[in-house]
């Protein structure tokens, strides 16, 4: 056998790491900026309106939702499971806030205890119903869909829950801190702790891994069932606090509202560039791919596209992304 | 290259299985199976499809563990129920299909699960670092960057990462599951070269394989395995090939193997 080979080099590969760079070449985050752009330049281009700092700041306003919940969409996206009933905690966790705070004397943090903890708790029951009875994520989160938007309209006898609390409405929709939105500072927030969560911790490797491969890391000592069911916890905790900015905005909590915006959330991690399959993508990815999601709702109704042909529009638009990345991939 | 017949003594063995016993439902699929395994020795562990390595190895591995029987590790019984603990002895597995995640680069696949941290985030520097070392330590040169993800690697290079990452741990015993099974000729030489360094540096070492001059290239030992029990494990000097190729076919060759029970009508 031939090991008459040359003397080995001190070292193998000469990259020294950078995370931050790690994290972006990992996936492609910079041809969904490029989309980003171009659609900007296109909606500009149409319309005087559109690119002023206003309406910036309109878009920011308008895809806080979308974002917040994609975020913990991701986590659950990339280890290869999914959650549909986002959109439907949102209401669950909404209406219990504000009921909880019409009848306890209007504290307005416990209010907001009560809405994340929901959101949480159906999170957890999607993420056992998953990985204990092995049901797929894409079935048991559809039937949650179903149970909790559901439960919001009984709880609520269908009728919006009034709130009326100062403070709420500060912390959550109507305060600023240093001139900025403060939903836009929940955003910042979220994305920020869900990016550190996802690539420079233990946990963001797991989850990695079990979407990668997961007898893998259930060989190298992975849990992998824990590690979903925290994903899902996740998802639901943040649909959680998009109830709580949704109802700070709304002075309500309705069990009637955001009826499929699930699929805007599902539509801008994928945009985003995370794989369906798991294993794959990025908190910067999904936050441009929300950012196009808002661009584009804000986008066509500056230009006066009408709202019928606005949901088919976005639909093509999200067809011809994903076959693009499917295509590049 | 290393003449195994030169290796000196072994001494107390560092893995000793003795009558161990593992069933699936109604299936036995070890019987009384007794193993010795060597610092220093590549010890190869042989048999037919569904002789058992595999649940053998399993159960070393704390995947599957074992229903019955001794496990000695230095000397000393003890109790394997999980990966953990295998991990925790010393004992490292790579697997046939790898395990390895292709979505990972191969310092995130070399540290899965037992990450390096600085405070609450991943100490990537550390881990590249280590895995760097690692990698020369075992004179790896064949990848270009410990920055690329596994699905970018070729079979003979994904095995060499699988291999790195079992002696990334101070690992005491390193166990192969068909590590050559899915390469090219030139791989294959490659692959077996890590695998006689691994027990040239003194670790001990089980190399599962259907390939007999794989084994005889590398192998100080031979475990047969026939039907779930330990047809017999012998020093490879000692025997020929065809030897092997009877006990892993019978259950016996000549004098070795198991004895027929007196059956002669």
């Amino acid at each position: 056998m031939s090991t008459t080979t040359p003397e080995a080099p001190a070292t193998v590969g000469d990259s020294r790491v950078n995370p931050v760079k790690a994290m972006l070449k990992s996936d492609r985050p910079y041809t969904v900026f490029a989309a980003l752009i171009v659609l900007v330049v296109f909606f500009s281009v149409l319309s005087p309106v559109f690119f002023s700092a206003a309406n910036f700041a309109n878009i920011g306003r308008q895809t806080t939702l979308v974002t917040i919940m994609a975020v913990g969409m991701t986590f659950v996206i990339i280890s290869a499971e999914i959650d549909l009933s986002v959109a439907s905690i949102l209401k669950l966790s909404g209406v219990c806030a504000a009921l909880f705070m019409q009848n306890f004397g209007e504290n307005w943090v416990l209010g907001a205890v009560v809405g994340l903890a929901v959101g949480t708790f159906i999170g957890l029951i999607n993420g056992l119903l998953t990985t204990r009875l092995g049901i797929p994520s894409f079935l048991v989160t559809l039937g949650m869909l179903g149970v909790a938007k559901g439960l919001a309209f009984v709880i609520t006898d269908t009728a919006p829950v009034l709130i009326d609390n100062t403070a709420f409405f500060k912390v959550f929709y109507e305060g600023t801190i240093l001139g900025l939105p403060i939903p836009i500072i929940w955003t910042a927030a979220v994305l920020t702790i869900g990016g550190v969560l996802l690539h420079f911790t233990t946990f963001g490797r797991k989850v990695y891994a079990t979407g990668g491969n997961a007898v893998a890391a259930r060989y190298s000592g992975i849990n992998t069932s824990r590690v979903k069911i925290y994903c899902f916890m996740l998802s639901g905790l943040l649909a959680g606090v998009a109830s709580l900015i949704f109802a700070a905005q709304a002075h309500a909590a309705r069990p009637d509202f955001a009826d499929g915006l699930e699929l805007d959330v599902i539509a801008a991690v994928i945009l985003g560039g995370t794989s369906l399959f798991g294993g794959r993508g990025t908190i910067i990815g999904t936050f441009i791919g929300s950012l196009i999601i808002g661009v584009l709702n804000n986008g066509l109704v500056i230009i006066g596209v009408s709202s019928s042909w606005q949901i088919a529009v976005k639909g093509l638009i999200i067809i011809l992304a994903v076959a693009f990345s499917a295509r590049k991939r | 290259m290393t003449d195994p017949a030169s290796h000196p003594s072994p001494g107390a063995p560092l893995l000793s299985l003795r009558g161990v016993n593992k069933s699936f439902g109604a299936v036995q699929v070890l019987r009384d199976v007794d193993l010795d395994v060597y610092l220093g020795q590549v010890t190869a562990l042989v048999g037919d499809n569904g002789a058992g390595k595999s649940t053998l190895i399993k159960g070393v591995a704390g995947i599957h563990a074992f229903d019955g029987g001794e496990f000695l590790f230095e000397g000393h019984p003890v109790k394997v129920t999980g990966p953990k603990q295998a991990n925790d002895l010393g004992i490292e597995v790579v697997y046939q299909d790898l395990a390895l995640c292709d979505n990972l680069d191969v310092v995130h696949n070399m540290f899965l699960g037992r990450e390096m941290k600085r405070g609450i985030t991943l100490d990537e520097t550390t881990m590249e670092q280590r895995a760097r070392e690692t990698l020369s330590g075992l004179s790896v040169r064949t990848l270009k960057s410990v920055r690329q993800t596994v699905a970018s690697l070729s079979g003979g290079q994904r095995q060499t990462v699988a291999i790195a990452r079992a002696v990334l741990w101070n690992s005491k015993l390193v166990i192969l599951d068909e590590p050559t099974a899915a390469l090219g000729v030139a791989q294959t030489e490659q692959v077996l070269a890590l695998v006689r360094r691994l027990a040239d540096k003194g670790l001990a070492v089980i190399l599962i394989s259907h390939n007999m001059n794989d084994v005889f290239q590398v192998a100080d030992n031979i475990a047969a395995l026939y039907l779930g029990q330990m047809a017999a494990q012998v020093k490879a000097a000692d025997v020929s090939h065809g030897q092997v190729v009877e006990l892993i076919t019978a259950g016996r060759s000549g004098d070795l193997g198991i004895q027929k029970a007196v059956v002669t009508a």
